[in-house]
């Protein structure tokens, strides 16, 4: 029987999350001295060497995006929880039951790139964790374990585009979050053109336990490629809706039959989308794949932020497929061509398709746009949009076939 | 210097290039339509886009910076076929009323459908937007169904002109230029300067002005200075059948050195002057409280011999010369010679004096 | 009611502010009134244009009148298989309004969302940003009752 093993999910109902003493008596902020008691750049190899990859879906080694940051007079250090992958609901869990590990997280990261500043942007959809979060930082800075790093929490409007880092800078200076061609990266100039380090939520709040316990012990859990632990988010047909935190090298079927408990009602498994809505549909055949980045990358699909979104066997795929067509074309910024004018026509052949009034040419049609989208697009929304259609024909094909007009 | 190969071809291009810039360089011509070397870099109508051996995405020229070592694609069969669905996505939001378009034969968007072969579209069955076309404002026409989104407008009002009277509205597909509230640009900043209308690559923006009267294949292109006012912006008269249909710019620094195509309102819109009616063709000389034609020599004689008898009866400085910036600076001097030493007054002035 | 400017002037030495200040002013008017966005331009140094593009950008600002109670319905995918289409129905049905319209007497709009993240418990819907999980069409009657 697979286990949870539970790193930046340590002090989960079992201390009181609204108070940073009861963190600290947990052992809390140890690890932020320990780090201050190091050389930055020996927090930054640390980290590195933990092969800590980015837990928001984008996988990049923590350590090394830090070690980009150039010498400058002002950096800062932003945090996305901006979680508006469907079926998420990770970063939420993890700051509503432990915020003061985020911001010791955060904190052990401005040590290591020399900030002084840092930013928590929150979706405009989670206006209850503002408060909870405001009220933690005001608690750690009357403690004084910040020192001189200061944390303000701004607020998204609800677009899922600024989950996207440059979209993210983009709406925390004010503007419209339409995402930034790359380079210049937001390591080199970012927020108001100042070396940013941008990390997802679990990305800091595993960062604790890694300068306390070390890379190699981190290094040593789960995938080899991507150590560590992850905290997935179960929904759908699945008879335990909940947050779980495991080791990466956990089979996506231990996730669904183990810790989700199998499929409700009694039903049968026909598929499962992971890592929110860009994530490619998984069918049966493949669920012994590890849940760790590259093993999901191997088989066409993405660990992404860790949604493990479960659909039983009288589920219709296309008519799903065709509203996670229309949350793209909601949330497309509109400013690359192939994704403002893409997600839209996507969403029309996929409503024709499940309406029962296309062809195979739709099919070729969508096909094309779909590959043009995924290589063309300015950013990783309209990169990823087409991932559910591409992975449902590949996989579920004939469930499209049987709504074609003969 | 950055060394790299593009189609094949090893080139040489100083550092800090972008690959567009490297290709230009190098005589490969690669389609833009968000791309304007004055504004700010958009990077988002991916037509320039190009593959980079061992990179898994396109890259838009535009903003890549060009690397030592990289092997560039610019034409290879993915890249077309992008360029060709991407072209079809334009074509199914613009809708393509090529026959009554002002800017027929001088469309980026009709260029780059006919250089790839588009002639069609396959994703228009969702329909598209239909905005109504009713700015009532007496320059410039915006039809925002031809629209490709390609914020030229938006920044050169931002970058050139400083008005930033327009932004985009909305997100998604519903993304659409719009002043504050979505109204007229009478209501906004706006001061109908018409670089949006120089920047806009298809016929979303046109001049109200010369609407009806030519294309611009149908012109001819006189460069000129403009002569509102002493700035001696450069401008282009569009004639055609020797009458005046409109005024468009020139952007080349070296054939446009003060405005680089820059205009304001004037200059570019207030130019049906001449060819109106109510301009007089000879000098007129009133008699008996009515006017009646004159020719130059008789004209010029009359004035000469008033100038002459009012010199003799009140003296010289009971006359004045003011000229104009409109003119040039040799005529200006010529003006003041004249007052000096045929009038003999030192009552000289200028407008621009003021 | 607080008076717009004194909203906006909370925030004016808020580098990007703007989004902080708009939410504010949408926690007293519920939505930002024109007046608003032209204060929110000048104060924070941006042309109108650029001040209403932040506005209509964001699908939780609203430039548009609203009701005191906004009733959101999540209709991704995992709320969307839950039964979403059934709850806003029913929502239109029990308000004599369609998705995207407010009640007459300014009590109530009905809006779409996007996941709101409470994916535990779909389908969710949210009144006034506060999540309620699980619903299903027979609750709806006593959810607007305590909407007093």
């Amino acid at each position: 029987m697979a286990e949870e093993l539970r790193i930046v999910l340590r002090n989960a109902d079992k201390i009181d999350a609204s108070n940073i003493n009861d963190y600290i008596k947990a052992g809390g902020y140890t690890a932020l001295e320990k780090a201050r008691r190091m050389e930055p750049r020996a927090v930054i190899e640390e980290v590195k060497k933990a092969n800590l990859r980015g837990r928001g879906g984008a996988g990049f080694n923590a350590g090394l995006k830090w070690s980009f940051v150039p010498p400058a007079e002002t950096k800062y250090v932003v945090c996305n929880l901006d979680e508006g992958e469907p079926g998420t609901y990770k970063d939420r869990t993890i700051v509503q039951k432990d915020p003061q590990t985020l911001l010791e997280g955060m904190a052990i990261c401005a040590h290591a790139i020399g900030s002084r500043q840092g930013y928590i942007y929150c979706r405009g959809e989670y206006p209850y964790l503002v408060e909870h979060l405001n009220n933690a930082i005001a608690q750690a800075k009357a403690a004084g374990v910040l020192g001189d790093f200061d944390i303000e929490v701004r607020m998204g409007g609800g677009a899922y585009v600024c989950g996207e880092e440059t979209a993210l800078i983009e709406s925390i200076e004010g503007h419209r979050g339409e995402p930034r061609f790359k380079p210049p990266f937001p390591g080199v100039a970012g927020l108001w053109a100042q070396p940013t380090v941008v990390n997802n939520v679990e990305t800091f709040a595993n960062l604790p336990e890694i300068i306390n316990k070390g890379a190699d012990w981190f290094a040593s859990i789960g995938a080899a490629s991507y150590p560590g632990t992850k905290v997935l988010t179960l929904t759908g047909d699945v008879v335990n809706r909940i947050a779980i935190e495991v080791p990466t090298n956990t089979t996506i079927r231990q996730v669904i039959y183990e810790f989700g408990g199998g499929i409700r009602n009694g039903r049968k498994f026909k598929a499962v989308q992971i890592g929110g809505t860009s994530g490619g549909f998984i069918p049966e055949s493949l669920l012994d794949t590890p849940i760790d980045f590259d093993s999901m990358r191997n088989i066409g699909a993405t660990l992404g932020t860790g949604a493990v979104f479960v659909m039983d066997d009288t589920r219709d795929i296309v008519d799903i497929v065709t509203r996670i067509a229309k949350f793209f074309e909601h949330e497309s910024c509109g400013k690359c061509n192939p994704c403002r004018e893409g997600t839209f026509r996507c969403y029309e052949i996929m409503k024709k398709i499940n309406r029962g009034a296309a062809t195979a040419r739709d099919i070729d049609n969508i096909t094309v746009l779909a590959r043009v989208m995924q290589k063309a697009a300015l950013c990783g929304l309209g990169q990823a949009a087409p991932g559910p259609i591409m992975t449902t024909l590949q996989h579920f094909r004939h469930e499209y076939e049987r709504k074609l007009l003969s | 210097m950055v060394t790299l190969t593009i189609n094949g071809k090893q080139v040489q291009v100083p550092d800090g290039s972008t690959i567009l810039q490297a290709c230009r360089l190098h005589g490969i011509e690669l389609p833009t339509l968000c791309y304007d070397p004055d504004l700010r870099l958009a990077g988002s109508c991916r037509m320039c886009i190009v593959e980079v051996k061992g990179r898994p995405l396109f890259l838009a020229a535009c903003v890549a910076p060009a690397e030592n070592g990289m092997v560039v694609e610019t034409e290879s069969p993915d890249i077309v076929q992008a360029r060709k669905v991407i072209l079809e996505l334009l074509l199914a939001r613009h809708g393509g009323k090529c026959l009554t378009c002002e800017k027929n034969g001088n469309c980026k968007l009709q260029d780059y459908c006919y250089q790839y072969g588009v002639s069609d579209t396959r994703y228009a069955d969702g329909g598209r937007h239909h905005y109504p076309i009713d700015d009532p404002n007496p320059f410039i026409e915006r039809d925002y169904n031809k629209c490709i989104m390609c914020t030229r407008c938006v920044r050169a009002c931002e970058g050139i002109t400083m008005a930033r009277a327009i932004n985009v509205k909305n997100r998604g597909h519903n993304a659409k230029i719009a002043t504050a509230f979505d109204g007229n640009l009478a209501d906004s900043p706006c001061v109908f300067c018409g670089q949006c209308i120089m920047v806009c690559p298809v016929g979303a923006l046109t001049s109200k002005v010369s609407a009806g009267l030519g294309r611009a294949y149908e012109v001819e292109k006189v460069l000129t200075t403009c002569t509102y006012c002493g700035t001696g912006c450069t401008l282009e008269l569009n004639v055609k059948d020797n009458r005046v249909v409109g005024v468009t710019s020139n952007r080349s620094a070296d054939w446009s050195p003060v405005n680089r195509g820059a205009l304001c309102v004037k200059g570019r819109f207030g130019w049906d002057f001449i060819n109106s009616p109510e301009r007089l063709p000879t000098p007129l000389i009133k008699e008996n409280g009515e006017f009646r034609e004159a020719s130059w020599d008789e004209a010029l004689d009359l004035v000469a011999s008033r100038l002459q008898k009012i010199k003799e009866e009140s003296g010289p400085d009971s006359m004045a010369v003011f000229t104009s910036a409109r003119i040039t600076n040799e005529e200006n001097y010529l003006a003041q010679k004249f007052a000096r030493a045929v009038l003999g007054t030192n009552n000289v002035d200028h407008c621009a004096r003021l | 009611m607080a008076n717009y400017r004194d909203i906006i002037a909370r925030y004016q030495d808020k580098p990007g502010g703007i989004i902080e200040a708009y939410h504010a002013l949408q926690r007293e008017f519920n939505y930002i009134p024109r007046e608003a966005v032209k204060e929110v331009a000048r104060v924070f140094r941006l042309s109108e244009a650029q001040a209403y593009g932040v506005a209509t950008f964001y699908s939780y600002l609203s430039v548009e009148p609203r009701g005191n109670y906004i009733i959101r319905m999540c209709e991704s995918a995992p709320c969307h298989i839950a039964g979403a289409d059934e709850i806003i129905k029913a929502f239109e049905r029990e308000l004599g309004i369609k998705v995207g319209q407010t009640t007459p007497d300014g009590k109530f709009t009905l809006e779409l969302t996007e996941c709101v993240g409470q994916c535990q418990g779909t389908p969710v819907i949210t009144i006034n940003s506060v999540p309620h999980v699980g619903i299903t069409p027979d609750q709806i009657p006593a959810i607007l009752a305590l909407c007093k």
